[in-house]
């Protein structure tokens, strides 16, 4: 048979730079970081082949929810200038692929989990793997403008499996780290989408800055982010940590909160010039960055 | 290139990766199973 030039470059196998992608390795590292920091802060510690491997699933079922995220939005991402890079919607890779490595990689990562930590944190694993794919990417992200507020909880799981797969049960205070993590995502999330919000508009996504306005935005980033703070503090005057993590908790929640203030006074409507919107998305990755890591100092010190 | 000589070299470098994954699959195994009969080195 002779030779053809390349025509379709999805018709080829995939190129595993573009299975890596499909992962979404820098939202892989906040959820690998603070799922370590979950593991790392419980009372009892598992043999660190153990911890490795818990952390890797936590990672591998992180990776199968980007790689199903982007199957089911392949065209809504190559709607969007940010987004429509990606193997998908760039056609470089075949659809039915993604589908596949992320059910299989969701898959193994569970099965993994239940061998080498218990059948508990692969529970939560399966359930946040299904909560993100079915309930934040299928159901309430095309729907409705409070999906970041729901689906919030399914990037809060992490911590719990993290300290789960050490111990084997539920606590309180990894019940306050899913609880952080759930009403810090729709600050973060919505300082985002303020200066993407074209895209989003574009790729009819009903983001809040599209379906309700900028200002209602920044009014619904200022009200969230004093619950996020309150719940960030309270594990220190209900004893389940020290002050290494309270006076740490008490300066970067007081930091998130004057960031907000400063986007609820902001008014413009350029996103070029949102100085205060990108300032508050860019710290509050640092924030929680900072707030597991004094949670993790804290309890080591303590030990 | 030719469509040909990419799908070569597209399954060479995915089974090169394959044998490295499987192969630190394989150490992990053991090496769970060691921590799991509690052996302590």
């Amino acid at each position: 048979m002779p030779a053809m030039e390349i025509t379709n470059a999805a018709a080829l196998p995939a190129d595993w730079r573009d299975l890596l992608a499909l992962t979404k390795p820098r939202v892989m590292s906040l959820v690998v970081f603070t799922g370590l920091c979950g593991l790392l802060a419980a009372p009892e510690l598992p043999p660190i082949v153990l911890g490795f491997t818990a952390i890797l699933c936590i990672a591998l079922g992180a990776g199968a929810c980007g790689a199903l995220n982007q199957w089911y939005e392949a065209d809504l991402d190559a709607k969007m200038r940010r987004t429509a890079k990606r193997p998908l919607p760039s056609g470089r890779m075949e659809r039915q692929t993604a589908l596949h490595f992320g059910v299989g990689l969701g898959a193994f990562s569970v099965i993994l989990m239940g061998l080498a930590a218990n059948w508990l944190a692969a529970g939560m694993l399966a359930l946040s793997i299904l909560f993100y794919v079915l309930v934040y990417t299928v159901w309430l992200k095309p729907r409705t403008a409070q999906n970041i507020v729901i689906g919030g909880a399914a990037g809060a799981f992490p911590p719990l499996i993290g300290w789960v797969a050490a111990t084997g049960h539920f606590a309180p205070l990894p019940l306050l780290l899913f609880a952080i993590i759930f009403l810090w995502t729709p600050p973060h999330f919505w300082a985002l989408s303020l200066f993407v919000r074209s895209d989003y508009a574009a790729a009819g996504i009903p983001m809040l800055p599209v379906v309700a306005g900028i200002q209602h935005t920044r009014r619904h980033i200022f009200i969230y982010s004093l619950p996020m703070a309150v719940a960030a503090i309270a594990p220190w005057p209900l004893g389940l940590t020290g002050p290494v993590y309270g006076t740490s908790a008490a300066i970067l929640s007081g930091v998130f909160v004057v960031l907000a203030v400063r986007v609820l006074d902001s008014r413009s409507a350029d996103p070029k010039e949102m100085p205060a919107e990108k300032h508050l998305f860019a710290y509050s990755v640092f924030y929680l960055f900072a707030l597991f890591t004094a949670l993790v100092a804290d309890r080591w010190i303590a030990s | 290139m030719k469509q040909e000589d990419e799908i070569i070299r597209r399954q060479r470098e995915r089974a090169r990766i394959m044998a490295l994954l499987l192969g630190a699959f394989v150490v992990l195994l053991f090496f769970i199973t060691i921590a799991k009969i509690g052996i302590n080195w």
